[in-house]
């Protein structure tokens, strides 16, 4: 039998579990920006793709890794203005724009991608990111190796969570963003504007979603791939309201799911012999279902959530 | 300040107009991306038509390739209309493949004649089954089932992978991981020699009838677009709302069972993890384009269905890649979204909105 602890105590499970829940962090902050303006972004698991993409795609053709993230955050901030335009202005269907966003960014990343690398037999690597050796802190026992062996784009995540959280909690314009998913005809009693704050989280959360696709094939690996996002998205959209629209519960989601998703391949080369491998790769998937099914009773949804507003409306 | 009025009338010409605006304004702007590969635009759209309409063979493809998207398309249409997200129709059609070839494979002694039928009700079973879960999940527990049913796409093909490397696979597959082949007794007949359009076109056509009868004719119909027009006022009026939820997933969850039987019992004849080319989602836009409406999405089908097969031939002449095809389809989705909202809505720009509400 295997001895849980033993897994559980090693820095390395821990620094697989913070690798893993880097992407989820930025997509679930970038769903839970869009959510709380009012408005859902099923583009996320496309835009995903998309930052992707085209992070990679600028590093491989000669842009520093920095200016690929930028890419992919203006990549994933010009989709989402696609959806604001479609949801906003236009007040069409959140779910069925997200999905359309969606398939258009997914299939416009395969496309390009193909045109541009018409017939490679394996995918062309570029150099990513390396993890940030910090003199000192990285020799520390079990933290060193665990966090300070991670690359600059987890400390990004984790930079961008307290970020989202003091510009959300604490300042007029997140006040703003907030009743805007609440109560949008106050925001407009106050003479604001509905369209241009909605259209800005929507725009920012999408550059978020876009760098959790960009941590994907400049950090994480090396390369792109067709369907290597493969769901996170979608993750990212239970895991949105298991935190409860909430940035500080979005990390502690995205590491309890990271080191559920740690443990389950440690697991798996433990007993892979008797238990098919796919069992435990639905293991992430069926996570999240239960995320969202035991989240969902008393979930305060944000009550504009899904709800088209017109300027004048009451 | 741009504002949208409703139009006080709209005419059946318009909404009939809407949907071939967008597939319009989508091939449109489809040329773009063609441009940037560097081939002729007209050369390509004209390889596209040839491909999907241009020899028998390719009508053939055109309506083999239509069946499963219509019977997706039904799945999404009928579940959107009572506002019930199921975005799983990819899952419940590998449930119903799944079903299909462990029921059809022959391993049940049974009397003649009675194992196709059985084939085509294990795989609608196993389909209305897969999407049980997640109407139960909503109207139980109020998860959102957007989210549930496109989780569980991916459990579900995870699943069939795993049978398909494990309890059915095929002895005989020369290690490939696929299922072992449909017996004759239960393939679906071909319409035509040595073409691949099969009978499932017919089940397929019959059913886009009886749901377009259903849905205007019959009080389940009217419970349907009741409860999704207005659940509220659904329920006062005594409409039994949680009990035509769930009835409309499992019919929604069993048309995409059945576009999994036809793949494999009509096509294939076995079943792989790569079955479908996302017939699934696609589904959701040929539900969109035939505006929710049963016959509209044979029309629409047969649009997707001739951008799929004329895209992949176009591809192979002239090396353009066949993602072409998914953009088109994705760029329909978003055209008949605007072109929908200009037919139900005018635009004004400018002028004072306080006076006139929306």
């Amino acid at each position: 039998m295997i001895d849980i602890l033993d897994i559980l105590l090693t820095a390395n499970f821990w620094a697989a579990a913070i690798r893993i829940a880097t992407p989820l962090i930025f997509g679930v902050l970038g769903a839970l920006v869009c959510e709380r303006a009012g408005v859902l972004n099923l583009g996320i698991e496309g835009i995903f793709t998309a930052g992707a993409m085209a992070g990679w795609m600028a590093v491989w053709l000669g842009a520093d890794l920095w200016t690929g993230v930028a890419v992919a955050a203006g990549t994933g901030a010009a989709f989402g203005l696609l959806h604001a335009i479609l949801t906003v202005p236009f007040g069409l269907s959140q779910h069925v724009s997200g999905l359309g966003i969606t398939l258009f960014a997914t299939s416009a990343s395969y496309y390009a991608y193909r045109t541009a690398l018409p017939d490679v037999s394996s995918p062309p690597r570029i150099t990513p990111f390396q993890p940030l050796d910090v003199d000192g802190l990285s020799d520390l026992p079990f933290i060193g190796p665990a966090l300070f062996q991670q690359t600059p784009l987890t400390f990004l995540a984790i930079g961008l969570v307290l970020l989202v959280a003091v510009l959300l909690n604490r300042t007029p314009l997140g006040l703003a963003i907030r009743a805007v998913g609440d109560n949008p005809s106050a925001v407009e009693a106050q003479g604001l504007s509905v369209m241009k704050l909605r259209t800005g989280a929507i725009m920012f959360g999408s550059a978020l979603m876009a760098l959790g696709g960009a941590f994907l094939t400049m950090s994480a690996f090396d390369a792109f791939f067709f369907g290597m996002v493969n769901g996170r998205g979608w993750i990212c959209i239970a895991l949105t309201v298991f935190a409860s629209w909430r940035p500080g519960k979005a990390l502690i989601g995205a590491l309890l799911f990271g080191a559920f998703d740690a443990f389950q391949v440690r697991l798996q080369t433990e007993v892979g012999a008797v238990v098919p491998g796919q069992v435990f790769l639905m293991l992430p998937y069926l996570l999240s279902i239960v995320a969202l099914v035991v989240a969902a009773r008393g979930a305060d949804y944000p009550r504009a959530l899904l709800k088209p507003y017109f300027k004048g409306q009451r | 300040m741009i504002r949208f009025e409703p139009r006080q009338s709209v005419s059946p010409v318009r909404i009939a107009a809407a949907p071939i605006i967008a597939a319009v304004l989508a091939l449109a702007i489809a040329a773009i991306p063609i441009w940037a590969a560097g081939a002729s635009v007209f050369n390509a759209y004209l390889l596209m038509y040839k491909g999907a309409l241009g020899s028998t063979f390719a009508v053939s493809e055109l309506l083999a390739r239509a069946t499963p998207l219509i019977l997706t398309g039904l799945a999404a249409a009928i579940a959107f209309r009572a506002k019930l997200w199921n975005i799983g129709a990819e899952g419940q059609l590998y449930a119903g493949a799944l079903a299909a070839v462990a029921v059809g494979s022959g391993h049940l002694a049974l009397p003649p004649g009675t194992l196709l039928p059985l084939v085509i009700i294990a795989g609608a079973a196993a389909g209305a089954l897969m999407m049980l879960v997640p109407t139960l999940l909503r109207v139980r527990l109020g998860a959102d089932e957007v989210v549930t049913t496109l989780l569980l796409n991916f459990v579900i093909l995870l699943f069939v992978q795993m049978m398909l490397e494990g309890p059915m696979k095929d002895p005989l597959g020369m290690g490939w991981p696929q299922s072992e082949p449909i017996v004759d007794a239960a393939v679906l007949p071909k319409l035509v020699e040595r073409m691949r359009v099969h009978s499932g076109l017919v089940v397929a056509l019959v059913l886009a009838i009886a749901a377009h009868i259903v849905l205007k004719r019959t009080v389940w119909g009217f419970e349907i677009r009741a409860v999704g027009e207005n659940p509220a006022a659904a329920r006062h009026a005594g409409i039994p709302v949680t009990a035509t939820i769930v009835r409309v997933g499992l019919i929604s969850g069993a048309f995409a069972g059945l576009a999994g039987v036809g793949e494999v019992a009509g096509l294939k004849g076995y079943l792989t993890a790569d079955l479908s080319p996302g017939f699934g989602y696609a589904g959701i836009v040929v539900a969109m384009l035939a505006g929710l409406s049963p016959l509209g999405v044979v029309l629409a089908a047969l649009f997707i269905a001739g951008i799929f097969v004329g895209a992949d031939s176009m591809s192979r002449a002239i090396g353009v890649s066949n993602y072409l095809a998914d953009l088109i389809v994705a760029l329909s989705l978003l055209c008949v979204l605007v072109s929908g909202l200009f037919v139900r809505f005018r635009m004004r720009v400018g002028g004072s909105a306080s006076a006139e509400k929306p």
